[in-house]
C-alpha cells in the first residue's frame, strides 16, 4: 500500500509540474471573445466538478483496500453475503443524476448561447465571411467589402462575423480556438459559425478535422482589427490587389499549399457556396434548392 | 505484365515497410519450416483448424488478439515517436495517416474484439454449464471469417498500400476522388468480411445463453460475466447490420462509382458519419460491457465476497445497451445540426455516464467488508477504477456539446477514449488472461512479474495519456503528423513518448512472464488455483473436451454455483455419467473462409474472375453443407468414466 500512496503522490507531483510548465494559459482557456469565454467557463466548471467526482472515487477506493485487505483480518474472518441496501443504492444512482440534470441545464443554455449572436453584439449587423476549404488551403470571401483573401482573415472587433462554411473536398473544421470551438465545412451544405472578438488581437486558426496529407499545414492567421484599421485594409486591397479570376481560382483550388494572398472580387460569383444550407432545427428545410 | 505487377506495388514506399516486408516473409518461411520440421501440419488441421471446441476456438481467438496486440502497439510507439520532438521527420504525411489509420482499426476491431470474443467462447459455455455453443461448426466458421478478414487487413500495407483515410473513413476523404490507392478498398472488405464473422458469433452466443443453460440457471442466477456477454452479443446483433450495410455502400461507391457518399450527384458524405457511429459507438460497449463482466468476476473472486449489486450491475447494462444506440451523433456535434439537436444527444450521452457510475459504485462496494487479495488480476482491477472513472468524467466533458466544440478533434479526445479503452478494456483482457490463465494451460503465471507488469503499465499510461488532455486543451488538433516548435506543446509530446516506451516495457513483460512461467511454474496445481466462485471452475484441468461429465445442477445456487457449492457442501454434479453426443471437426469453414479471403482481395484489386471463382467455392460448400448428413459422434459413458478417474488420481475439484 506505501507503494500506491507514493506512486500516488509522485503523479500529483508531476501533474503539477506539468501544468506548471505551460506559463501561458491553454489556449482553450484563454478565450478573447465571447463564445469561447462560454466554452472556457465551461470547462473550468467541468473540471471542478469533474476533478470532484474523481477525487471521491479515489478517496473511497483507498478506504476500502486499506480497511479490508486480507492481511489485517484474522485467518478465520469470513467476508459475508451482502446483496445491497436501498439507502446505499438510491444514493448512489440519486448523486449522478442529480449532476447529470445540473449539467444538462447548463448543456442546453450553452448551446443556444454559442449558436446565436455572440453576447454584447446583438445590436449590431454581422459581418458575413464564407470560408472554404480546399486541400490545404482556407479561402475567405467578404461578399460585403468584394474582397478574397486565401489563409489569412481581417476583420473588425466591433462587429460579430459570421462563418458561412463549406468545402471543396473532404469534410473540414474551421477552428479559431481563442474566439470559439469549431464547426465542420463539407463540399454538400453550408453550416453556420458565429464569432466575435472582444478586442483587436491576433490569433490562429486552422482545420481541425483530418483531411488528408496536408492537414497538418492547413493552419490560417486570423486578426480582429478597429474599425478604421479594418476599412482601411478594405481601401488598401481595392486598391492593389488582383481581381480573382475563374482561372486564378481554379488554379488556387490545385492540392498543396499556399502562403497569403488577396484578391478583389469573390469566387462565389462564378463558384458558388453550395444550396444547401444546414438549417437550425427550428427552421424549415428549403426543399426547392435542391437540384 | 508490368502492369500486373504495378497494380500490387506499394504506392507510397518507404524503407520501414520494406524492412516490414523482408521480415514478414523470413518469419513466414521460419514458420513454415518449423512446423514441417516437426511434422505439426496434421496435428494444426485436425486439432486446431478444423475444432468445434469453444474452448480451442477462443485459444486462437486469443492468439490472434495478442498478435494483433504487438502490431497495433508498434504502430503506436511509431505515432509517438513522429510527434516526441517537433518538426521530425522520421515518418512523412502520407506515412503517419497510414500508420494511425491502422493502429485505430487494429486496436478495435482485429484486437480488442478477438480479445473479448476468446472470452465469450472460453467463459460462456463452461459459466452456464453447457458442454459447448448451441451452433459449433458456426463458431469454427466465425473464428475463420474474422481471421481472414483480419489477414487481408493486415497484408494491405505489403500488397497495395494501406488505408490512409483515418480508422472512421469519412467520405469524401475515402472516396475515389481522395484516396485514390486500394488501401480503402483493404479496409472496406476486411471489416466486411471479419464483421460477417462477429455477427455469426453474436447469433450463436444469444442462442447459447439462451437456450442452453445448465438446469436451475434462471437469468438472474446468471453469472456477471455471462449477463455482459449476452447484453454485448445483442448490441452486435443490432449493430453490425448497420456497417455491413455501410461497409456495402462505401464499397460500390470505390468499385462501381455509386455516389451514396462521394462529393456530387447528391451523395452525401455526413450519411457514411452518421451509419458508421450507429454501428460505433454501440461497438463501444460491446468492448467495454464484456470487460465490465472479466472485472465483476475478478473483484468478487479476490474481495472474497459477492458482487454488490448484482441486480443494479445487470440493469445497469441493460439501460447502457439501450442508450449506446441513442448517442451517436455525439461525434460530429461540430456538424452544424443546431442547439435543439446537439441538446438532445448531449443529454442521452451524459445519461450513460449515470448507470456507468452505478457500476463504479457497485465495484466499490463489493470491497466492502471483503477480504481482499492483491493478486495480479485484482491489481488490474483496482488500477482500472481510478484510471477508468478519469476516462469516464472527461467524457462527460465531451459530451458537453457546446464545450465540445472546443474538444473535438483534439488530443483531448484522443487521451480520453484511450483513457477509457486501455483501463477499461485491455486491463480487462490482461486480469481476464492472468486469472483464466491456469484453467487454459494449468500453470500460475509468475504473481512478482505480474504485479510489477501492472504498476509499469499504469505508469506509463499515465506519462502517455494525461499530456495529451493538456495539449488538447492547448490547440493540439489531433492525426496531425508534425508541429512547429512555436506552438509549446513538444514537452508534453516528449512526455508522452516517453510514456509509450514505458508501457511498451510492460507488454514486453508479459511475453517474459508467459515465458518464464511457462518454464518455472508449478504444473501440479489444483482445478481451482484462485478459490475462485463460478462454475468454470468446477471443471477439470486442463477441461476434457465435454466440460462437465455430467450436467452441473445449480438448482438451490445464486449467481456463484461453486462458491455455494463449496462453502455449503451442496452437491452440483448430481446423476450419472451418460453418453455424451459432441459435434465433428469440420474443414468446410476453414475452406469457405479461405474462398471469402480470395473474394475479398479478388475485390479489392478489381480482379472479377478471380471473385468469380471465391464465390463459386463459397456457394460450394453452402451447398455441401446443406446436402451433408453429420449426426456428430458420442463419447461412450465408460470411456467418460475412465477419463474421470485420470483427474481423480490427480487430484483436484471433481
Amino acid at each position: 500500500m506505501k507503494n500506491l500512496k507514493g506512486t500516488l503522490l509522485s503523479f500529483m507531483a508531476l501533474g503539477t509540474m506539468l501544468l506548471a510548465g505551460c506559463n501561458d494559459k491553454l489556449t482553450v482557456l484563454d478565450p478573447k471573445g465571447p463564445q469561447a469565454q462560454r466554452q472556457a467557463d465551461d470547462t473550468m466548471l467541468l473540471i471542478t466538478l469533474m476533478g470532484g467526482i474523481v477525487i471521491t472515487v479515489v478517496a473511497i477506493l483507498i478506504f476500502m483496500l486499506f480497511k479490508y485487505r486480507a492481511s489485517k483480518q484474522s485467518a478465520d474472518y469470513e467476508p459475508p453475503h451482502i446483496h445491497g441496501h436501498w439507502l446505499v443504492e438510491t444514493i448512489m444512482i440519486g448523486i449522478p443524476v442529480i449532476i447529470v440534470i445540473f449539467l444538462s441545464v447548463v448543456s442546453v443554455k450553452s448551446n443556444y448561447i454559442v449558436e446565436s449572436t455572440p453576447q454584447g453584439f446583438e445590436d449590431k449587423e454581422p459581418l458575413v465571411i464564407y470560408a472554404s476549404s480546399s486541400d490545404w488551403k482556407w479561402h475567405f470571401s467578404y461578399p460585403e467589402q468584394g474582397i478574397e483573401t486565401v489563409n489569412y482573415v481581417n476583420f473588425p472587433a466591433d462587429r460579430p462575423v459570421e462563418f458561412k462554411l463549406y468545402s471543396f473536398g473532404p469534410i473540414t473544421s474551421f477552428w479559431i480556438p481563442q474566439l470559439g470551438g469549431q464547426k465542420y465545412a463539407m463540399a454538400d451544405m453550408v453550416t453556420t459559425l458565429n464569432l466575435a472578438a472582444d478586442n483587436p488581437g491576433e490569433f490562429w486558426g486552422r482545420n481541425a478535422n483530418f483531411s488528408g496529407r496536408g492537414t497538418a499545414e492547413n493552419m490560417f492567421d486570423v486578426e480582429a482589427m478597429t474599425a478604421t484599421d479594418f476599412d482601411e485594409w478594405v481601401t488598401e486591397v481595392h486598391a492593389n490587389a488582383e481581381p480573382i479570376t475563374e482561372e486564378k481560382f481554379n488554379e488556387l483550388l490545385e492540392p498543396g499549399h499556399l502562403g497569403r494572398s488577396t484578391y478583389t472580387g469573390t469566387h462565389l460569383e462564378f463558384s458558388p457556396a453550395p444550396h444547401h444550407e444546414h438549417h437550425d432545427d427550428e427552421a424549415e428545410e428549403d426543399h426547392s434548392s435542391h437540384e | 505484365m508490368k502492369e500486373f505487377f504495378a497494380q500490387f506495388a506499394i504506392p507510397h514506399p518507404s524503407l520501414l515497410i520494406y524492412i516490414a516486408m523482408a521480415s514478414i516473409v523470413l518469419g513466414t518461411i521460419a514458420l513454415v519450416a518449423v512446423v514441417t520440421y516437426f511434422k505439426l501440419w496434421g496435428y494444426l488441421w485436425r486439432e486446431w483448424i478444423t475444432t468445434v471446441d469453444h474452448k480451442k476456438i477462443g485459444i486462437m481467438y486469443l492468439i490472434t488478439a495478442l498478435v494483433m496486440l504487438f502490431r497495433g502497439g508498434v504502430d503506436a510507439v511509431m505515432l509517438r515517436m513522429q510527434l516526441a520532438v517537433p518538426d521530425n521527420t522520421f515518418l512523412d504525411a502520407q506515412h503517419y495517416n497510414e500508420v494511425f489509420t491502422t493502429h485505430g482499426v487494429v486496436m478495435i476491431l482485429f484486437m480488442a474484439m478477438p480479445f473479448i470474443t476468446f472470452f465469450f467462447n472460453f467463459l460462456v459455455p463452461l459459466q452456464i454449464g453447457a458442454r459447448d455453443v448451441a451452433f459449433p461448426r458456426l463458431n469454427n466458421l466465425a473464428f475463420w471469417l474474422f481471421f481472414m478478414g483480419m489477414g487481408l487487413f493486415n497484408i494491405s500495407f505489403v500488397i497495395g498500400g494501406s488505408p490512409d483515410a483515418g480508422w472512421t473513413s469519412y467520405f469524401p476523404l475515402a472516396g475515389n476522388e481522395f484516396s485514390t490507392s486500394v488501401g480503402t478498398n483493404y479496409y472496406m472488405l476486411s471489416l466486411q468480411i471479419a464483421g460477417l464473422g462477429t455477427l455469426m458469433t453474436g447469433i450463436n452466443f444469444i442462442t447459447t445463453i439462451m437456450k442452453m443453460r445448465a438446469p436451475g440457471m434462471t437469468l438472474f442466477k446468471m453469472p456477471m460475466f455471462t449477463w455482459s456477454a449476452l447484453i454485448a452479443n445483442l448490441i452486435i446483433v443490432f449493430a453490425f447490420p448497420v456497417l455491413t450495410v455501410a461497409l456495402a455502400m462505401g464499397t460500390m461507391d470505390r468499385l462501381f462509382d455509386t455516389k451514396f457518399f462521394s462529393i456530387g450527384n447528391g451523395g452525401m458524405d455526413m450519411l457514411w458519419a452518421n451509419l458508421f457511429w450507429v454501428w460505433g459507438h454501440p461497438e463501444v460497449y460491446i468492448l467495454i460491457l464484456p470487460a465490465f463482466g472479466i472485472f465483476s468476476e475478478v473483484i468478487s473472486t479476490f474481495a472474497r465476497r459477492n458482487l454488490y449489486g448484482y441486480t443494479s450491475m445487470v440493469w445497469s447494462m441493460v439501460v447502457i445497451s439501450v442508450f449506446s444506440f441513442a448517442v451517436w451523433t455525439h461525434h460530429f456535434f461540430t456538424m452544424g445540426q443546431g442547439a435543439l439537436t446537439n441538446s438532445i444527444f448531449s443529454i442521452t450521452t451524459m445519461a450513460i455516464a449515470i448507470p456507468t457510475g452505478v457500476k463504479i459504485f457497485n465495484w466499490l462496494f463489493t470491497l466492502y467488508k471483503g477480504k481482499i487479495e492483491m493478486t495480479t488480476p485484482m491489481l488490474y482491477a483496482m488500477h482500472f477504477i481510478p484510471l477508468f472513472t478519469l476516462g469516464g468524467v472527461t467524457g462527460v466533458m465531451l459530451a458537453m456539446s457546446a464545450a465540445d466544440y472546443q474538444y473535438h478533434n483534439t488530443m483531448f479526445l484522443v487521451a480520453h477514449f484511450h483513457n477509457v479503452i486501455i483501463p477499461g478494456v485491455v486491463y480487462a483482457m490482461l486480469a481476464g488472461l492472468t486469472f483464466y490463465w491456469p484453467k487454459m494451460f494449468g500453470f500460475m503465471l509468475n504473481e512478482k512479474i505480474g504485479k510489477a507488469t501492472v504498476w509499469v503499465m499504469s505508469t506509463g499510461f499515465v506519462l502517455s495519456f494525461i499530456p495529451m488532455y493538456i495539449t488538447g486543451l492547448d490547440g493540439q488538433a489531433r492525426r496531425m503528423y508534425t508541429y512547429s516548435d512555436a506552438t509549446g506543446f513538444s514537452l508534453l509530446n516528449m512526455v508522452s513518448f516517453i510514456g509509450a516506451g514505458i508501457m511498451t516495457v510492460s507488454f514486453l513483460m508479459i511475453v517474459w512472464n508467459i515465458w518464464y512461467s511457462f518454464k518455472n511454474s508449478p504444473r501440479n496445481i489444483s482445478s481451482d488455483p484462485w478459490n475462485a466462485r463460478g462454475l468454470e471452475w468446477a471443471t477439470h484441468t486442463p477441461i476434457p473436451n465435454y466440460n462437465f461429465a455430467i450436467t452441473p445442477d445449480v438448482t438451490d445456487a445464486t449467481s456463484e454455483a461453486f462458491w455455494d457449492s463449496k462453502k455449503n457442501g451442496t452437491k452440483l454434479f448430481k446423476g450419472k455419467i451418460e453418453d455424451i453426443h459432441m459435434p465433428n471437426n469440420s474443414g468446410q469453414p476453414f475452406v469457405m473462409a479461405v474462398a471469402f479471403f480470395i473474394l475479398g482481395f479478388a475485390f479489392v484489386f478489381s480482379m472479377w474472375y478471380l471473385a468469380i471463382v471465391g464465390l463459386i467455392v463459397i456457394l460450394g460448400c453452402m451447398a455441401f453443407r446443406s446436402l451433408e448428413d453429420d449426426h456428430g459422434y458420442h463419447i461412450h459413458a465408460h470411456e467418460v468414466e475412465e477419463t474421470e478417474k485420470k483427474y481423480a488420481k490427480k487430484g483436484g475439484a471433481k
